[in-house]
């Protein structure tokens, strides 16, 4: 027992199961089988939360080498902007090649996004949070260049399926995010580029005299995110069957941070969870849901969801830990004497 | 001193972590005016039971009296205000900052609040006078070597007013003239009655400087002497817990084997390689199956040297021979195709990964040399990690630990370890004995002699000129940044020798 409650993830979890347990008091439908698919607010949740999945997966391993990713919103922006864009010149929106070809036109220039990221922060040398606000402000400004400024709508249902879909009963959407979680983990646990990330991020010092090739890592994790976040965007914007520039992925990049932080990993880089990042971006969505499900009043959004947070970090603190839990060690007091100076 | 009472008395102190005992009901008392040294083998205990001294631990059982009241130090800042002035084993000083803030952080000198930044420099560099040093003391501390930025450490800890002074190994990379300026202030300290603990595996600095000591093993009290009740021989029997013949036969090995095979092909040279501000540019070729020691003092060029045949550093002049091959070292990762290794002076910023588990921190050179696509298989990770934890008896032996927990002379090991395994041509080892205990020393010394007698090309820097000559087939010479001899290490070749080379810079 005291085992499970010591467990980094113990907390972050029992708030998930908490949370899901008032939706599923407060809402109409918690899951439920319709038109033969799963339905009901647990399926929204699951989702909704497959963009935030996306991006923090990524943003995690960028953490882990010690860098992050500002830029993630404006890649979803442009992503999308650049699908819609291409959507909306078809002849027939409908055809599934097109659609295909452009969604990976689409997910290649946000690879090449991630690129100019990784090459600012690893080949020039820029710290990682100026090189990623670069393309964070000017992105926002390219993808209303692709849009003309404009909100494209696109009636495509190729398209749409992406953020809307089903496929076995799951939503198109978690089906995506739940194959990328099952790629990263493979890519770094099942080859040596978790143990190699691990390394960089606890000592890049250290690593580079160990023979690593830190640039080139560092280059990757940038390049991945780069995709993950492109990905997200496509689903977002097939979500509302258009393009909008302005508030695309906006202000995505603090919950990703946010997500891989409940998870565990540090921000100072290092060890990283990938598990428990994805535990993180689904209590964000649930937090969202259920704001809203108990009907917690707008204003008072932002600071539920700041105590929730507050209270998730703490937990996560080994010392904040000690302090509370040491006070329930049986433990033989001591009189604590002042030390003569 | 018997009639004193203790300025410091420590009784059945306790500390436990997480699978291991580390502290088991240790005494320990200091009087004013001693020094005591603390001895044990690499994790018996020294550096935790000075931690929980100072408060960085804090403990799970015992006493703490200090100055005869009993105390509960719950941090390192409220030891320095109860008196206690400590350095620790692992140089934690801030090495962005400049070399007079890091001695006053925390205490600079101020008027109406305001930092009096001239007067800070001026008593830094009278406080490093005292230690015989003349820095820049408004240059970054990363500037200097890490022998430097020991000695600041102890100038800042000598400074502060205390009664009770503690030195984990304060001596393991200076050279001896460093280590005699040292005991000289320790000295007039203990003539002006403060008690100082001690802590190195040098055995002969311990003799002359101490008064008594106490012996741990294993996270246990073994015994407290004077040091005149104790021959060596004796300690060291004491601290492993066994006879020591086996000990010197290892010694003895090591030394036998000196003989270098004929016709050996060199496997390295450095043409006019150098570096500005570093080093001077020089040649020198290592052979087949040789060592080459380098000697000379702090700040002669030995590291700069040293990084400069892995491409650490980057040289601006001079070119590197593989094989006979011309080879453009822009990187460790081309050093480490030609099976190059190097094992960096500085462990905690340049060697262990602290986060991750001793079996990464082994692997680490070996996967990255394979590239993160073909990762090592589980079985063989096992199978390699356990090998080298006996080999070097790695304690505790437990592959999964995080680094940072071992002691720092278990560090050392593992480091050693990670390139052991990559199985290098020419392995060039910076102070691989630093803050290692004898017995283990000896065994690595060991190591080194079978390594060479198998065909691997060593470069071993050292401070300590003993092991230099113990094991080299040639040393080379350094003084102030320059190459300045090399010598056949043949039976003339003594200490004295070296040192007059040193001293005259003779060029030959
Ligand atoms: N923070 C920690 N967490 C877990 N174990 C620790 C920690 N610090 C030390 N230990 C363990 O406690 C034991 C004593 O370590 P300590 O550093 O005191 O040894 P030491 O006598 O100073 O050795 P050395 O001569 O190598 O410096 C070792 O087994 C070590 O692995
Ligand atoms: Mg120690």
């Amino acid at each position: 027992m005291t085992t499970i409650l010591k467990h980094r993830l113990f907390w972050p979890s029992l708030i998930l199961v908490v949370m899901l347990g008032v939706n599923a008091f407060t809402s109409q439908q918690f899951v439920t089988i319709q038109d033969g698919h799963l339905f009901g607010t647990l399926i929204d949740i699951l989702r909704g939360s497959a963009p935030l999945i996306l991006v923090a997966l990524g943003m995690t391993l960028v953490i882990a080498t010690g860098g992050i990713d500002l830029s993630v919103g404006s890649v979803m922006a442009i992503s999308g902007a650049v699908a819609c864009l291409l959507i909306s010149d078809l002849g027939n929106q409908n055809s599934i090649g097109s659609v295909l070809l452009i969604i990976g036109v689409a997910i290649l220039v946000s690879l090449a996004l991630g690129l100019w990221n990784g090459a600012l922060v690893a080949i020039v040398g820029i710290q990682p949070i100026i090189a990623t606000l670069i393309l964070m402000v000017a992105g926002r400004g390219v993808a209303q260049l692709i849009t003309d400024g404009q909100i494209i709508n696109v009636r495509s249902d190729p398209y749409s399926t992406l953020a809307s879909g089903f496929f076995l009963t799951m939503p198109v959407a978690f089906l995506i995010a739940a194959g990328a979680v099952a790629l990263t983990v493979l890519l770094t646990r099942k080859t040596a580029l978790g143990l190699l990330l691990e390394s960089v991020g606890g000592s890049p010092t250290a690593s580079r005299l160990a023979g690593i090739g830190a640039r080139r890592i560092t280059v990757m994790v940038y390049v991945v995110l780069g995709g993950f976040a492109g990905l997200a965007g496509l689903i977002a914007s097939a979500d509302i069957k258009s393009a909008d520039s302005i508030s695309a992925g906006n202000l995505i990049e603090l919950d990703a941070i946010l997500a891989v932080v409940i998870g565990g990993t540090a921000l100072i880089g290092g060890r990283f969870s990938i598990i428990g990042t994805v535990l993180g971006a689904i209590i964000i969505q649930t937090l969202r849901v259920t704001v809203v499900a108990v009907g917690i009043p707008p204003e008072a959004n932002l600071l539920f969801k700041s105590v929730v947070v507050v209270a998730l970090c703490l937990s996560q603190s080994p010392d904040f830990r000690a302090k509370v839990f040491g006070r329930f060690k049986s433990r033989p007091a001591v009189e604590k004497v002042g030390v003569p100076a | 001193m018997g009639e004193q009472s203790p300025v410091l008395e420590m009784t059945g102190i306790r500390k436990v972590f997480p699978g291991v005992v580390a502290l088991d009901g240790v005494d320990f008392r200091l009087f004013p005016g001693e020094v005591h040294a603390l001895m044990g083998e690499n994790g018996a205990g020294k550096s935790t039971l000075i931690k929980t001294l100072t408060g960085v631990y804090e403990i799970d059982g015992g006493d703490i009296k200090l100055g005869g009241r009993p105390v509960r130090i719950s941090g390192p800042l409220q030891a320095q205000q109860a008196g206690v002035s400590t350095v620790y084993q692992e140089v934690n000083l801030c090495t962005n900052l400049s070399v007079a803030e890091n001695i006053f952080i925390g205490r600079e000198p101020r008027r109406f609040g305001k930092i009096q930044w001239g007067k800070m420099r001026q008593r830094a560099a009278e406080l490093l006078a005292r230690l015989d040093l003349d820095l820049d003391v408004s240059a970054p501390l990363s500037s200097f070597s890490l022998a430097i930025q020991q000695m600041v450490a102890i100038a800042r800890a000598i400074d502060v007013d205390a009664r009770v002074l503690i030195l984990d190994e304060p001596t393991s990379s200076l050279d001896s003239a460093e280590v005699e300026q040292l005991f000289r202030v320790m000295r007039r300290l203990k003539e002006s009655g403060v008690a100082i603990l001690f802590v190195s595996h040098f055995l002969d600095q311990i003799y002359e400087i101490s008064d008594r000591l106490t012996i741990l093993r294993n996270g246990r009290l073994i015994s407290e002497h004077r040091i005149e009740e104790l021959s060596q021989v004796q300690l060291v029997e004491k601290m492993i817990g066994k006879e020591l013949a086996a000990l010197e036969d290892l010694e003895d090995k090591a030394q036998s084997n000196r003989e270098r095979a004929a016709e050996a092909k060199p496997v390295l040279e450095a043409k006019g390689l150098g570096r500005a501000g570093a080093i001077a540019p020089y040649d020198l070729t290592i052979h087949e199956g040789e060592v080459v020691g380098l000697a000379g003092l702090l700040g002669s060029g030995r590291t700069e040297l040293a990084r400069l045949l892995f491409g650490a550093d980057k040289a601006d002049s001079g070119e590197v021979l593989v094989d006979g091959k011309r080879i453009n070292l822009r990187d460790p990762q081309v050093a480490m195709k030609h099976r190059i290794a190097f094992s960096s002076e500085n462990r905690r910023t340049e060697g262990i990964i602290g986060e991750l588990s001793v079996r990464e921190n082994i692997i680490l050179a070996l996967q990255a040399a394979r590239g993160w696509t073909r990762p090592i298989p589980r079985k063989k990770q096992d199978e390699i990690v356990d090998k080298y934890i006996k080999a070097l008896q790695i304690r505790p032996a437990d592959p999964e630990r995080p680094v940072r927990n071992l002691s720092g002379g278990n560090q050392q090991k593992v480091l050693l370890a990670r390139w052991l395994i990559t199985e290098p041509r020419l392995l060039i080892i910076d102070e691989p004995t630093r803050g290692i205990d004898v017995g283990a020393k000896a065994e690595i010394q060991r190591l080194v002699a079978e390594l060479s007698d198998g065909g691997m090309a060593v470069l071993f820097v050292s401070a300590e000129l003993e092991e230099v000559l113990r094991l080299s087939h040639k040393i080379a010479v350094l003084r102030d940044r320059r190459l300045v001899e090399e010598l056949e290490n043949t039976a003339d070749v003594d200490a004295d020798r070296i040192m007059q080379t040193i001293a005259s810079g003779a060029t030959s």
